[in-house]
């Protein structure tokens, strides 16, 4: 299994390598964007629109916990931010604003007016901007928030800064959930229809238009504009790993003490890594949320921190390309996998515990290959550089690494 | 003894360092206790009733934290399926009284007898679970980085939370034996429930013996000599690996008696009880210091209280209620894990 998977990458390397690197990723863009055409309009290129979205929940969290070493297993608390950004700035959550006219934002004809009885237009009540500008509003707040809940965890390593992420992604949503008459206690606005949830949801218009780009039957645009928030997204990654604050992610996630020795700034350092991954969060959450037309606190779940965990796991940590094949393909197998072997004579139906699969394969991946399908050299290196230590102190025994606290 | 040193030094040495130990050995305590007297004052007989809650349903919370506590004294991991065998433990327990054919009709001493067989019997699955475990998710990644076996007792939980989900995919009520709702007796006006007897009743025991246990017996002397030097108790002689199984038996035993406990108190069971279960659980364990087992227990009961005051849903004219308590209790678990990461009364973690 692995020489093949070696043997393959072989030749995976030297095709790349005979094309130079540019005119491979524009191929490669050129796929993407040609995509809706081979998989038609059906379930395929719904899927694909969702997959899209959490290929940017995956390269942000891959900052947090592949380039800085920080394991966060609350990430969904930023996806829920995000969501309720757009819920908020795009929808008639709060009829009262503006005298019941509602604030109208270059939004489109949709959003804006609706047709009464008699045959006049009337404002729409509620918040309506542009979904292009949502989304940089949603990215600034969620990176606000990605500081203020990195901040009390930068003294923590490891694993309890994993538990207290944990525990921020379990109490944002509960915030949420329970503001349906203001906020603790103050005040009597509804931010979230409790567990019914916001919806409907404003769709996507060019600012420079009135008209809605895609409808429920030709979902087209909607891939358009995903793919081209993931390309914004790789871009940006690309650009962050190669900078002096990539490389300071690097150095912090291999040893704290060397890089804070060596005058790399740990608190903002990972403060950035927290801020950054969040943006992307609430990037793809506030897509989610128009595209889904609906946000909902149940979407919300700790599940849904470890199904985009298990991602990068599977993708491989640290590697931009290895975490958006761990994204797609999980994101893929989510939605056909898991009802296709519904077929085999197993008594149950495994898209109900789809969660339990993910759960096996990063117990499996950990267990047997963990540094993921594509790794980066670097965290490959790091990943197996206990047992070649343990086997040279197998006199000791093969315990000796298992006290070290090392990120 | 830490008291007086404090005294004896206090002119020798800095005395801005000594006063800012003191304040954070006892504020986060003092907090507590202020916090509770206020509430106190508030509603008094409400409160009374809540802390007799608390403290019953708390100890199903330190069962499990010992578990956790244990574990992560020994191997330094936070053994994340520790929840779910507590779930499994629950599930057991209902399901063997289904075999059995016991409900709420059968005579009494037979029904005593199905208890304690049915609780042997779960708090077995639930120790060989936790074995299993251990030899399937955790051995292998001994000399990982430490957050490869994290992750891999994520899926671990997930995995199992899922077997819970397709063994019992619904809600399922467990037979009520021993009349949980019933008052057993009244004191300052507050109904003692026949379920909280029960829940001190199981408890207590279990809580001496395991005291005990790793207090006073050979096995115990191991299980320390190994939490404090693994490669120093191998070279004297201790078979870590033997040492470690056991560490992870005792915790699963502890987590099955839980489970059951819970079924019976609680009346109902479902397969997701463990994750929230064990993050109450865990808060516990931290907040007693993790590595220090009369700290679990102690942080079981504090943890016991503060859900069922926040349960109650009012505080200090504070609208609370079961829906905010979840955002209560990791309130507290990230409070205790930022400021007071050893814990409540625990000593310097390598951690903190």
């Amino acid at each position: 299994m692995s020489s093949m998977l070696a043997t393959a990458r072989t030749r995976f390397d030297s095709l790349t390598a005979t094309l130079p690197p540019p005119l491979w990723m524009l191929g490669g863009l050129i796929l993407a964007i040609l995509f809706p055409y081979i998989a038609g309009t059906g379930s395929l290129l719904d899927a694909s629109i969702q997959t899209l979205a959490y290929v940017i929940m995956a390269l942000g969290l891959n900052i947090v916990v592949g380039f800085a070493g920080l394991l966060d297993l609350g990430y969904v608390a930023f996806y829920a931010i995000g969501a309720f950004v757009i819920g908020w700035f795009g929808s008639q959550q709060f009829p009262d604003i503006n005298g019941g006219k509602g604030i109208h934002i270059l939004s489109s004809d949709r959003a804006t007016f609706q047709l009464k009885l008699n045959g006049t237009h009337a404002e729409i009540p509620g918040i309506h901007i542009n979904f292009f500008i949502v989304i940089f509003i949603a990215m600034a707040i969620t990176a606000v928030w990605g500081i203020l809940l990195g901040a009390p965890t930068l003294r923590l390593r490891g694993d309890y800064l994993a538990i207290v992420t944990l525990a921020f992604g379990e109490i944002v949503p509960r915030i949420f959930e329970n503001s349906t008459s203001g906020l603790f206690g103050i005040g009597t606005t509804d931010f979230s229809n409790g567990r019914q949830g916001i919806t409907p949801v404003d769709t996507i218009n060019l600012p420079w238009s009135k008209d809605l780009v895609y409808s429920d039957l030709n979902l087209k645009p909607a891939y358009w504009v995903a793919l081209g928030m993931v390309v914004f997204t790789i871009f940006v990654n690309r650009r962050l790993r190669d900078s002096r604050l990539g490389r300071a992610w690097i150095a912090v996630r291999e040893d704290e003490v060397a890089a804070a020795s060596m005058g790399v700034n740990l608190v903002r350092t990972k403060l950035w890594a927290y801020a950054i991954g969040a943006a992307f969060g609430g990037f793809a959450g506030a897509f989610l949320g128009s595209y889904n037309n609906t946000v909902n606190v149940d979407q919300f779940e700790f599940g849904f921190s470890v199904f985009v965990l298990s991602m990068i796991i599977i993708g491989g940590m640290g590697n931009i390309w290895g975490v958006i094949v761990g994204a797609v393909a999980l994101s893929m197998l989510n939605r056909y996998g898991l009802p296709e072997l519904n077929q085999l004579p197993i008594g149950f139906d495994p898209t109900s515990v789809s969660y339990g699969v993910f759960g096996f394969f990063l117990l499996i991946m950990m267990v047997l290959r963990p540094e993921g399908l594509l790794p980066s050299g670097r965290r490959k290196l790091e990943l197996h550089e206990g047992e070649t230590e343990g086997e040279d102190a197998a006199v000791v025994g093969d315990m000796s690494q298992m006290y070290e606290v090392r990120q | 003894m830490e008291a007086a040193s404090i005294t004896e030094t206090a002119s020798a040495g800095p005395p801005a360092r000594k006063l800012s130990d003191v304040v954070n050995a006892y504020a986060l305590p003092l907090l507590l206790v202020l916090a509770l007297v206020a509430q106190f004052a508030h509603s008094p007989h409400d409160t009374l009733d809540d802390v007799k809650t608390g403290l019953s349903n708390g100890t199903i919370w330190a069962l499990i934290a010992l578990g956790y506590t244990l574990v992560y004294g020994i191997v330094e991991l936070i053994n994340f399926a520790h929840g779910e065998v507590f779930m499994i433990g629950s599930f057991v327990s209902v399901s063997l009284w289904a075999t059995f054919g016991v409900d709420e009709g059968t005579a009494m001493p037979l029904m005593i007898g199905s208890i304690i067989v049915v609780l042997a019997l779960a708090m077995l699955a639930s120790g060989t679970l936790n074995v299993l475990i251990e030899r399937v998710a955790y051995r292998p990644l001994r000399n990982a980085p430490k957050l490869a076996p994290l992750i891999t007792a994520i899926g671990m939980s997930f995995i199992l939370q899922n077997v819970g989900l397709l063994w019992r995919p619904t809600p399922d009520s467990a037979p009520d034996l021993i009349g949980s709702q019933k008052d057993y007796f009244t004191i300052f006006n507050v109904g003692i429930e026949h379920s909280d007897v029960f829940a001190v009743v199981v408890t207590v025991p279990l809580l001496i013996a395991l005291l005990w246990f790793v207090g006073s017996t050979r096995y115990g002397k191991a299980m320390r000599a190994t939490a404090q030097d693994p490669d120093a108790a191998r070279l004297m002689g201790i078979d870590v690996d033997r040492t470690i199984q056991l560490t992870f038996l005792l915790g699963g035993l502890m987590a099955g008696a839980a489970g059951l406990i819970y079924a019976l108190y609680n009346g109902t069971i479902r397969f997701n009880q463990g994750f929230t279960a064990g993050l109450i659980a865990f808060t516990a364990a931290v907040m007693g210091g993790i590595g220090n087992l009369k700290g679990a227990v102690i942080g079981g009961l504090i943890i016991g209280v503060i859900q069922a005051i926040s349960d109650s849903g009012d505080y200090l004219g504070l609208p609370l209620g079961p829906q905010w308590t979840p955002a209560v209790v990791f309130g507290v678990l990230i409070m205790v894990m930022v400021f007071r990461p050893q814990g409540l009364f625990g000593e310097e973690t390598r951690e903190g």
